[in-house]
């Protein structure tokens, strides 16, 4: 208690255990800190704007294997360029928890597979998805066929692009998705 | 002037002038906001300044006390309006979410100022601060607010917008919960809420504390992210077993083992407490004691040690009945905590059906599994989900390949051919080598060989029959998680006719025992008879008591069994972890280090590392739990064993895993394999229940050993209890209960109930399934419907729409008039008669669904009752209101 007391506040600190799933806020800001020692201070008491940059962030062991590192870091980030304030890192870990809702994390897989509302770009963002799932091992036919069938699939109301809402009642029926 | 407000009843409350009317003024910008398009006259009145304000309030402090009546009629009406107003806004909640926030954000504010402003003017006018209304109004908000922070969490928001949301709460919160109470009871209510923060922070901190206190969490997850899903779950089950013995060991220990001996005679004192002068000078050495033998074998271990007096100790405590009601309920705890278990996992896997619908997305959105964090995993995973594409796509072109199809179906059959003939074998080598055993135990001198023949024999096959059905199983080419089923099937099955060979032998060795006993009772019965009568002996001076262990006894079978379930326990541990350091440590150190000098690259190419073998670990698991089931009623001590043996098997294989062990070639995740693994559990311990209880109902127990010593059948034990400890008329009951005349009536209507509730599971999920099957038609219908014509009309889709709802009420009629007649009762049930085709329509048809709803002026918003066939025409309707005047 007391080393955390020295990084936050008490109301500090109080204010993230509201809003975060998982609770060990001393355990993420040194985890946090430890990415890059000579960027972070140890005293959060005067809120510093520190950004930690993408390439520390998407070498973490939890996501140096991931497809999708680089969206995920950007879809935490505040403009969208994978730096990451102590804010979107505390985020990241609150969604990623176990403990965090289907809800909550149904809306974040939205953003970070980026089936996003235009169609175009939405249907660029699959393709990115699926080249990324296997590593581009697929001819580009088989990429778009599988587009074209995710789609199909999951597109609820047929206007041609997945909402939120389509993507939301696809993936809260998955067996898969959060066990 | 609102038609909103006009056709509410309790409109002439507006008319009395009072200090409400700020507030709900205040609440005009969450109305509006509900409905737009439509005026609030109230609104115009927060314009107004202070002074007009403190005119009212004078006026209305004036009117208060007679006020006081309506305002309680006021409420409920306000409620009313209140309720209207958030229906609406549910359906409304379609617009962004950012929109809204802002939206929020003002609404906040402004209610802040005005409380502040309100507030300030009632507390400057008088002592009597806030009127009733005001109170349930800032109580409400106040628990809005309470609400907001609670579900802060789960919000989608930035940390930053959070703590921002968050500051403004408390803020508010500190400013108006102390002014809620009044005079004394205010220092009382701020204490409350005092009290009720502390509560919620030492429940997070509870909460928290609990998350830590998950053992070997991390372990499990390192495992997890190094070897998939599938992996950890064998981890998983390994721990919830733990947790369930140890249950059992705290049964067990504080009812049975630790009373006897704190409070029953010492060892050395009754004969079956000692041990026979015969094997006194061995009984301390280690091969006797390893063979459970000895000191171990009259210890309070097993089932022979304990004393069949009736109570024992200053507590009177009945050990008899203890040690049986303890067996009964370990069973009956392990049951009910396998079902519940199942139970649970159960519930979150209603939506099955829906696999075949979203292939490709869940293909794509859900393969990854996020836990892995290993790049050797992510490189097979990367591969299997690239085959898994490849496999539906190649499904999807070409729906059916007919040589393929005949070739695996083929396969299957022979492999399941093989395997069939490899079980009968070893069966029938089972059985032969059993039969020999029984020759040989006759014979005199026989070699080690001949003595342990049969598990010599049962743990060859353990070894080799796995691999070999793994070997033919990749034939059939299924997919790992089904493979793994089958071969879990498999072995299981194997197993099982291991273990009942090995109860056959018991049971033989049992009844050869108790056929001597009649013997052995009267041998008993002369020694004591002639040591005390015999001549020579001065009758005056009594003669001292037979030393305990001179007494010769019967061959106490349950103790017998005990000890055989101890020691294949034992033997069964110590082959696991021989095989695990043999087969897996040795071999990967073998491949690590002599790869340097090699003729071809042992990694790669023939030995390899091993993989971790899901199934095997999981049956022995399951197939060691079965034989503690077994066991424990004969020896107590068994399950303490067993916990050691499962902490031990819980460090020893995270470490072997992590250290020997390569991660297998297609990952796949273990979803719901977990309730196949109790399914599997609930088996065996039913099929470990059925020894038992034949045991304990028709054999006598032995005359001079254990807690049941004397009685005809070890259940006789409840009976006396009943008899002597309980009133009359209670063991009258008993008796009563017990006759069969009521039990077969119990019985029956047992089975009644479970035939009824199978019918209307079953009927309820063919209803679920036809409606899923509607569900799917429609998407068709529309589909083709877009297809055909781009440029949809309104006026089109509103007559599709009027034609689907009607094509599903139909549908809706014809599905439950072919279900029988206690089927069209549940659904009518669930879906209240007509009303259900409005319902189905609202679910089924997206347009409506999507459509802002908002009334047409004039119709009551509120109307309660879902009327039939209402829903596509007001959903039209309001598109029409909606659109801009011409």
């Amino acid at each position: 208690m007391g080393n955390k007391q020295t990084v936050f506040t008490h109301e500090q600190l109080e204010a993230y255990q509201v809003g975060m799933m998982d609770q060990a806020i001393g355990g993420l800001f040194y985890r946090y800190q430890d990415l890059a020692p000579q960027l972070v201070p140890l005293d959060y008491t005067s809120c510093p704007d520190v950004k930690v940059p993408y390439e520390l962030i998407g070498s973490m062991p939890e996501l140096k294997d991931n497809p999708f590192r680089q969206r995920i870091a950007q879809v935490f980030s505040e403009d969208g360029d994978g730096h990451m304030t102590l804010d979107n890192f505390l985020d990241m870990f609150s969604v990623m928890s176990e403990m965090a809702p289907r809800d909550l994390k149904a809306y974040y897989a939205f953003k970070i597979y980026g089936v996003c509302a235009d169609p175009r770009v939405g249907k660029w963002e699959r393709t990115q998805t699926v080249t990324k799932l296997t590593r581009g091992e697929l001819s580009t036919e088989e990429v778009s066929l599988i587009c074209e069938k995710v789609l199909d699939e999951a597109d609820g109301d047929h206007d041609g692009r997945l909402s939120l809402e389509d993507f939301r009642n696809m993936i809260l029926r998955a067996p898969d998705f959060l066990r | 002037s609102s038609p909103h407000l006009s056709s509410l009843p309790c409109d002439r409350s507006r008319r009395s002038p009072s200090m409400k009317r700020p507030h709900r003024a205040e609440e005009a910008p969450g109305r509006r906001r509900a409905q737009p398009g439509q005026k609030e006259r109230a609104g115009g009145s927060p314009g107004s300044g202070s002074p007009r304000r403190k005119q009212a309030e004078r006026r209305g402090r004036r009117e208060l006390l007679g006020d006081r009546e309506r305002g309680s009629a006021e409420k409920i009406c306000r409620g009313r309006r209140k309720k209207d107003g958030r229906a609406s806004l549910r359906e409304q909640r379609a617009p962004s979410k950012k929109e809204k926030e802002v939206r929020r954000k003002e609404e906040v504010w402004k209610q802040l100022k005005k409380h502040r402003s309100s507030s300030m003017a009632s507390s400057t006018s008088s002592g009597e601060s806030l009127s009733e209304e005001e109170l349930a109004h800032i109580l409400e908000q106040v628990e809005d607010k309470k609400k907001l922070i609670a579900s802060m969490r789960s919000k989608p928001w930035p940390m930053s917008r959070k703590l921002a949301e968050l500051r403004e709460a408390q803020e508010f919160l500190e400013k108006y919960e102390g002014a809620l109470g009044k005079g004394k009871g205010k220092r009382l209510y701020a204490y409350r809420m005092l009290m009720a923060k502390k509560w919620v922070k030492f429940k997070r901190d509870f909460d928290n504390f609990k998350t830590q206190c998950i053992p070997w969490e991390m372990k499990i997850k390192d495992i997890e992210s190094h070897f998939g899903s599938s992996v950890a779950s064998y981890f998983i089950f390994l721990r919830w077993m733990y947790g369930v013995n140890l249950v059992l060991f705290g049964l067990i220990f504080g009812l049975v083992i630790i009373p006897e001996v704190l409070m029953g005679m010492p060892y050395g004192s009754i004969p079956r407490k000692t041990v026979p002068r015969a094997e006194e000078e061995k009984a301390m050495d280690f091969s006797v004691l390893w063979d459970f033998e000895g000191y171990m074998k009259y210890s309070a271990l097993f089932y022979g040690y304990y004393n069949n007096q009736r109570t024992i100790g200053w507590l009177r405590y009945r050990l008899p009945m203890a040690y049986f009601m303890v067996g009964v309920s370990v069973f009956g705890y392990s049951l009910m905590i396998v079902i519940r278990s199942m139970a649970s996992n159960n519930q979150g896997s209603t939506s099955e059906g829906d696999s075949d619908n979203f292939t490709f997305s869940f293909k794509m959105f859900t393969s990854w599994d996020y836990l892995i964090g290993n790049s050797e995993t992510a490189d097979n995973k990367y591969a299997s989900i690239t085959t898994s594409f490849k496999e539906s796509i190649v499904d999807e072109q070409e729906s059916s390949k007919e040589e393929n199809v005949h070739l695996t179906r083929f396969l299957r059959v022979l492999a399941n051919f093989l395997i069939i003939c490899c079980l009968c074998g070893s069966g029938y080598l089972i059985y032969f080598v059993v039969k020999r055993s029984q020759e040989f135990s006759k014979m005199q001198n026989v070699s080690w060989y001949e003595r342990n023949e049969v598990e010599i024999v049962m743990s060859l096959l353990g070894m080799f029959c796995p691999p070999l059905f793994e070997t033919i199983a990749t034939l059939e080419n299924y997919h790992p998680r089904i493979g793994l089923k089958w071969q879990l099937g498999r072995i299981f099955a194997l197993f099982l006719g291991n273990l009942y060979t090995f109860l056959l032998a018991l049971m033989d060795d049992v009844q050869l025992k108790l056929s001597n006993e009649e013997t052995i009772k009267n041998i008993t019965h002369w020694t004591l008879f002639h040591y005390y009568n015999s001549s020579g002996w001065n009758e005056s001076v009594p003669r001292p008591p037979l030393h305990p262990a001179d007494v010769p006894r019967g061959s106490c079978w349950e103790t017998a069994v005990g000890i055989e379930f101890m020691r294949l326990t034992v033997s069964d541990m110590l082959v696991t972890y021989i095989t695990i350091l043999l087969g897996d440590f040795l071999r990967a150190c073998f491949v690590r280090f002599m790869n340097y000098c090699w003729c071809w690259d042992l990694e790669a190419g023939f030995p390899s590392y091993a993989e971790f073998d899901i199934s095997g670990n999981v049956l022995g698991l399951i197939f060691n739990q079965g034989m503690i089931w077994m066991g424990s009623f004969y020896a107590p001590g068994l399950v303490g064993i067993n916990v050691l043996r499962l902490l031990t098997s819980m460090y020893f294989q995270c470490w072997a895993v992590m250290s020997s062990n390569v991660p297998h070639e297609r990952v796949f995740k273990a979803s719901r394999s977990n309730n196949f693994y109790m399914g599997l559990l609930l088996l065996v311990l039913f099929l470990s229940l059925l020894p038992v209880a034949y045991t304990i109902m028709s054999l006598p127990p032995s005359f001079d050993c254990g807690p049941f010593s004397g009685k005809n059948r070890m259940y006789d034990v409840i009976q006396e209890t009943v008899e002597n400890d309980f009133p009359t008329f209670l063991g009258k009951i008993f008796a009563f209960l017990a006759n069969p005349g009521l039990i077969i009536p119990a019985i029956l209507l047992m089975f009644l109930a479970i035939y009824y509730l199978n019918s209307v599971s079953k009927s309820l999920s063919r209803a679920n399934a036809q409606l899923r099957k509607k569900i799917q038609a429609l998407r068709e219908v529309e589909k083709s419907h877009k297809s055909v014509k781009s440029r949809a009309t309104a006026r089109d889709s509103e007559d599709t729409d009027k034609s689907n709802s009607k094509n599903d009420t139909q549908l809706t009629k014809e599905g439950t008039a072919h279900h029988s007649a206690s089927q069209s009762q549940t659904l009518d049930q669930k879906a209240q008669g007509p009303g259900a085709s409005s319902s189905a329509g609202k679910t089924v048809l997206p347009a409506s669904q999507h459509l802002p709803v908002s009334r047409a002026p004039g119709v009551r918003p509120d109307s309660g009752q879902a009327r039939p066939q209402a829903h596509p025409w007001r959903s039209t309707s309001g598109k029409q209101a909606w659109r801009p005047p011409h």
